[in-house]
This record gives C-alpha cells, sequence and structure tokens, in this order.
C-alpha cells in the first residue's frame, strides 16, 4: 500500500521560504506528476516525501503512519535520481543487489529477485557490466531495477529522462508506463516537462512558486484550467492570452484561446478574426502558424498538415466558442 | 597535423631538453656504478687524479655484511609503513570531516594544511624541543603536572617518535589529496545508498571509500618515494641512535662520517634495489585502482 499525505507541510532554506503550507493526497496505486518551472519546488517537494530534506513543519504521512521524522531507508520508498547515481565501481548485478543486502536478505534470495528485475528490465545480458559500459537508457534501467527489487510501497523519479535524447525519452516514458501498469504501485514523478506529465500521469500536481496551482488529471487541466498559469503551462503549444476590446468582448480581462481551437480558412466568415501569415512550423500532420492578428497580437494556430498559405498571405481564424477561457484580472478562472 | 617533418622537427626541439634530463639522471647513476667498484678512500689518499684501486664486489659484501645493515632496512620499512598508515587512515578522516560544512572553513582548512609548509629541519626540531624534550618539552610538563615521570621519546621510543614526526608533516599532504577526492564524490549516490537503506558505516565502505581508492592510491605512491629518502628528520632529533637508522642514513654515514665512498655508492645501489622492489609491490597491490 502507499497511500501519502502530506498535511501542511513547509520548507524553509534559511530566509527563503520554498514551500508555504501545503496539502496533497495521493492516492494507493496513483501516477502522480509533479509539474512545473524550474524552481518551483517540485524536487524538494519529492525529497521531503523521500526523507532526503526535513520538513521545517507539518506532517507526512505514508499509509496513514505519522512518517516525518523516519529516516529515508525506514519510508519504504524508492527513488530514482536524475544523474541514476548508480554505485560507479560496482558491477550492474551488484548495484541492483545493493538494497536487498543491505536489509540483509540471504544470498539466494537475491540471486533471484536480481534475475527477474533483470529479466523484466532486459538487463540479463548485462549484468556483469560496469554502470561506465552502459548507455543512458540502460544506466536508467539499471537505476529502475534497483528500485523495483525492493518492493517498496512508493517509486520516486526525480526528473529521470532529462539526461536521455529524444526516442530515447519516448521509449522510456513507454516502458515506465507500462512498469506502473504491471506492478500497480503509487509513483510520484516530478518533471518540468508538461508533454511527460500529461501523457504518463493520472493526476497532476501544477506547481508554481511552491504553491500547488491545480491538481487533477490531464484532461482537467487542459479543458479547465483554474487560472491562467495552468492553462499557459498544460498544452503545447501554449495557448493564447489576448487582452483588451477582444477579450472586454467576453467579459473578462483577458481570454485564452488554444491554438488548436482555431478555424484557420482563407475565406472570410462570420465571426471570424483577420490576419495576416507569419512563420509558419510544418510537423507533417499539423501545421503551426504564427499569425498576425493586428490589435490582438501575434497568435499561434494549428491548421492541417497541407494548408497552402504562404508567409504574408491574408487569413481569417475563428476560435471555437465553447473553448474560450476567460480570465480575471489576478489570473483566476471566469467560469462559464 | 602531424606530418613527416613537424614530428622530425618536434623530436629535433625536443632533443636538448631529454638529453639534459637523461644526463642528470645517468650522470650521478653511473658515477654510484663506477664508484661502489672501486676502493675510495679519500682521507687515505685516494683520489680521481691517482686512480682508483678495482676491488670488485667487496664494497658490495662488506656493505651487506655490516651489522647496521639488516636493522636499517627494517627501520626504513617501519617508518615507511607507519607513516603511511598514519597519514591514509588520519588523512581519510580529516577530508571526510573537512567536507562538512562548518563556519571558519576556509581558515581551518589552511591551518590543516600549514604543517606541509613547515621545512622538515625545522619541524623536527620544534617537535625535539618544543613537544619530545624531557626537561623542558611540553609533552614532559603536562606528564609531570599530574605526578607522573617525563618519558624520553627519543630515546625510549624512537621509531615511533619519528614516525609521528614525519606523519605530522605528511599528514596534509594526504588529507588535501584525499579532500579533493572527497569533493568529487557525487552526492546523489549518497542519497541513494541511503534510501537503500545503507547505514553511515556501510555507506563508508561499499561508495565512499571505493570512490577514495584511486586518491589513496596517489597518497601511498607518492609518499613512499619521498619516505623512503627521509634525513633531516633523522638527522636532527636522534643521528641515526636509538635503531633509527635508516638506509639513506646508513649510507650518508658511510659517505662522510667513515669517509669511504666505495662502500657508501654500494649501499646507493641497494637503496636502488630496494625503492624498486617497494615500487613493484605497490604497483602490483595499488596498481590496478589506477587503470579502472
Amino acid at each position: 500500500m502507499g497511500r501519502i499525505t502530506l498535511k501542511q507541510v513547509t520548507k524553509t532554506f534559511g530566509d527563503v521560504n520554498v514551500i508555504p503550507p501545503l496539502d496533497l493526497e495521493i492516492n494507493d496505486g496513483e501516477f502522480v506528476v509533479f509539474v512545473g518551472p524550474s524552481g518551483c519546488g517540485k524536487s524538494t517537494l519529492l525529497r521531503l516525501i523521500a526523507g532526503l530534506e526535513d520538513v521545517t513543519s507539518g506532517v507526512i504521512e505514508i499509509d496513514g503512519t505519522d512518517a516525518t521524522h523516519l529516516p529515508p531507508a525506514k519510508r519504504g520508498l524508492a527513488m530514482v535520481f536524475q544523474s541514476y547515481a548508480l554505485y560507479p565501481h560496482m558491477s550492474v548485478r551488484k548495484n541492483i543487489a545493493f538494497p536487498l543486502k543491505m536489509a540483509g536478505i540471504d544470498q539466494q534470495a537475491i540471486e533471484e529477485k536480481v534475475t527477474s528485475a533483470a529479466k523484466v528490465l532486459n538487463l540479463t545480458d548485462y549484468l556483469e557490466r560496469r554502470p561506465g559500459q552502459l548507455s543512458g537508457g540502460q544506466r536508467q534501467r539499471v537505476a529502475i531495477g534497483r528500485a523495483i527489487v525492493r518492493e517498496p510501497e512508493a517509486f520516486l523519479f526525480d526528473e529521470p529522462l532529462s539526461n536521455l535524447d529524444a526516442a530515447l525519452r519516448v521509449n522510456m516514458r513507454l516502458e515506465i508506463s507500462q512498469l506502473h501498469q504491471d506492478l500497480a504501485t503509487t509513483m510520484i514523478y516530478v518533471t518540468h516537462d508538461q508533454v511527460e506529465a500529461m501523457t504518463m500521469a493520472d493526476k497532476i500536481v501544477v506547481l508554481q512558486a511552491g504553491i500547488i496551482e491545480q491538481v487533477g488529471s490531464p484532461l482537467e487541466l487542459y479543458n479547465s484550467p483554474a487560472n491562467q498559469f495552468v492553462a499557459g503551462f498544460i498544452g503545447s503549444p501554449k495557448m493564447n492570452f489576448i487582452g483588451g476590446k477582444t477579450a472586454a468582448e467576453h467579459k473578462a480581462e483577458t481570454i485564452g484561446v488554444r491554438p488548436e481551437h482555431f478555424i484557420l480558412s482563407d475565406k472570410k466568415s462570420a465571426g471570424a478574426w483577420e490576419a495576416r501569415i507569419g512563420v509558419a512550423e510544418h510537423l507533417g500532420s499539423d501545421t503551426f502558424f504564427h499569425v498576425d492578428a493586428g490589435d490582438k497580437g501575434i497568435l499561434t494556430v494549428r491548421a492541417i498538415g497541407e494548408m497552402g498559405l504562404r508567409h504574408g498571405d491574408k487569413c481569417w481564424i475563428t476560435p471555437d466558442k465553447n473553448r474560450i477561457h476567460r480570465f480575471t484580472a489576478d489570473g483566476k478562472t471566469i467560469g462559464k | 597535423m602531424a606530418t613527416q617533418h613537424s614530428r622530425s622537427a618536434a623530436r629535433f626541439m625536443m632533443a636538448p631538453a631529454v638529453i639534459l634530463l637523461l644526463g642528470w639522471m645517468l650522470v650521478p647513476l653511473v658515477m654510484t656504478l663506477f664508484f661502489s667498484f672501486k676502493k675510495y678512500l679519500p682521507l687515505r689518499g685516494d683520489s680521481m687524479a691517482n686512480g682508483l684501486e678495482w676491488v670488485g664486489f667487496e664494497n658490495y659484501v662488506r656493505f651487506i655484511s655490516s651489522s647496521s645493515f639488516w636493522p636499517s632496512i627494517s627501520a626504513t620499512l617501519i617508518i615507511v609503513g607507519g607513516v603511511l598508515l598514519i597519514t591514509v587512515v588520519f588523512g581519510i578522516a580529516l577530508a571526510l570531516l573537512l567536507d562538512q560544512p562548518m563556519w571558519g572553513q576556509g581558515i581551518v582548512r589552511i591551518l590543516v594544511i600549514a604543517p606541509f609548509f613547515v621545512m622538515p629541519t625545522v619541524s623536527a626540531l620544534l617537535w625535539k624541543n618544543m613537544f619530545m624534550d624531557p626537561v623542558n618539552g611540553f609533552f614532559a610538563h603536562m606528564l609531570k603536572s599530574v605526578g607522573m615521570q617525563p618519558i624520553e621519546f627519543l630515546s625510549q621510543h624512537s621509531l615511533l617518535s619519528i614516525i609521528t614526526i614525519v606523519s605530522w608533516q605528511w599528514l596534509p599532504f594526504a588529507t588535501l589529496i584525499l579532500l579533493t577526492a572527497t569533493q568529487s564524490l557525487d552526492g546523489e549516490q549518497l542519497e541513494a545508498a541511503e534510501m537503500d537503506g545503507a547505514s553511515w558505516p556501510s555507506r563508508f565502505i561499499h561508495i565512499i571509500l571505493p570512490h577514495l581508492s584511486r586518491a589513496i592510491t596517489v597518497v601511498i605512491l607518492i609518499q613512499t618515494i619521498f619516505l623512503l629518502g627521509i634525513f633531516a628528520e633523522i638527522f636532527v632529533t636522534t643521528g641515526g641512535a636509538f635503531g633509527t637508522k635508516t638506509l639513506t642514513y646508513l649510507i650518508y654515514q658511510r659517505v662522510l662520517e667513515s669517509q669511504n665512498v666505495g662502500l657508501g655508492s654500494a649501499g646507493g645501489v641497494y637503496a636502488i634495489i630496494l625503492a624498486n622492489i617497494v615500487a613493484i609491490f605497490l604497483m602490483r597491490i595499488v596498481g590496478k585502482n589506477l587503470d579502472a
């Protein structure tokens, strides 16, 4: 079981208040992603849960028991670090066996667990190698192997994919998701990449400056962001924000429309905004046009792959009326 | 870049330095070998101008059959081994302590390194007169203040005293090298080990010590090279008495006190052989650490 509850947790480093009082509930078996811009306190929060940092005040409960002052090893959590933190002088086998050896498990049982973990992670052929002789993705898998042999209550991942190249990152993303399906263990995953958050999470926690901006499923955050920060952070490319007269027409300080909620056309139609095509980014399946919509500013618009519009052409964009997000002056979402 | 022409030019330009260094090493070596086969007693009128008598291996036999030879070898090895043990063990301990964040870190580090800058003669004199002197020394005062008999360190515990003095000088060197190695240890590895349930002693044995092994190798190798030749500390404190006569000191005595250049040179050749034996052993034991 891996139910983790944070109650009024705070953390200060000297005079700097990194995490103001924070409450969070993580249910058993959930894949929770902490996401936010760098320096938002998401790694600190993970390290507080791991026990690598002491909380300044508040309570951390794991499975209903107070774990606030337990040493990291006693919390039953396993962590995968950004740098993998493999032990360079030990073979892959010894790396994976290390936590079991420290727990004093007998040699035979260790052998079995290491072998089965290696099989799950496709590491059987590399067990006798040193970490230095492995590729980035293999090292990542060894780090995960070292975590799963312990059969922890929950896994903690600290930006585990940021050192991998783009193709491998997509692969490992799938592997970690698959692992979560197979093990059904609680996983807490820290990343600054909203694509990772959207694709993997059951529940996303969006953080900014140590404050939880919103908690919810990926689609909840996408469809009904609680505020302008979440609206801008979730979704790629970013949501377009338009102020001034256009926003006032919708009785808001700012309105937001995602690039995919525009209809781009070369013919004028009712309710369309006139614009001029700027830079186009062709992705094959989609094309992102950066259009100059006069007083509404430069907007990003998604269109199908083949559009036939060129730089400087006049065009008309129509926002989807039901998909316009409205925000107050202090960034709060105005209800429909 | 490396054309035939530039390579031969490079060789030509390096030649003076190589020849100079080679000469610097070879000339004394050849002269030592030359003298070791000759009878050369300057006070008895022997000189290069008169021509020296060839005596074959007589000097070698005399040097090794002297009653001082084997004790000098054992004294040398005890001093080198003792100093290595003390500097490595305390060096690791100090390095780990100095790596902790603390107030006044910079000044503390400079203080720790300071003994290395004191010249060997000076530090030996300081220890001899300020600490170990049985009448005026600090230790003597301490013992007398609690009503105990002062210890005559340099005569009663001569080897231990010299090991202490030399260790005090070399500890900063070991600490400095080991500290830089400690600082290069990835903090996440220690945190990972902590999460894996490793207590502090097992983190030390399984993570820190293997990480330091290369630095320890370097410390042992460099110190051995210098410690085999320690001289000033013995000259200033015991003058080779009370079983502190090392091989280096014995050679000095043969050449300068007995004025027997041939015999001393034979000793010098033995010293070269001893140094090489020790070096081979060390390379065997710790050399594999340098490959990885």
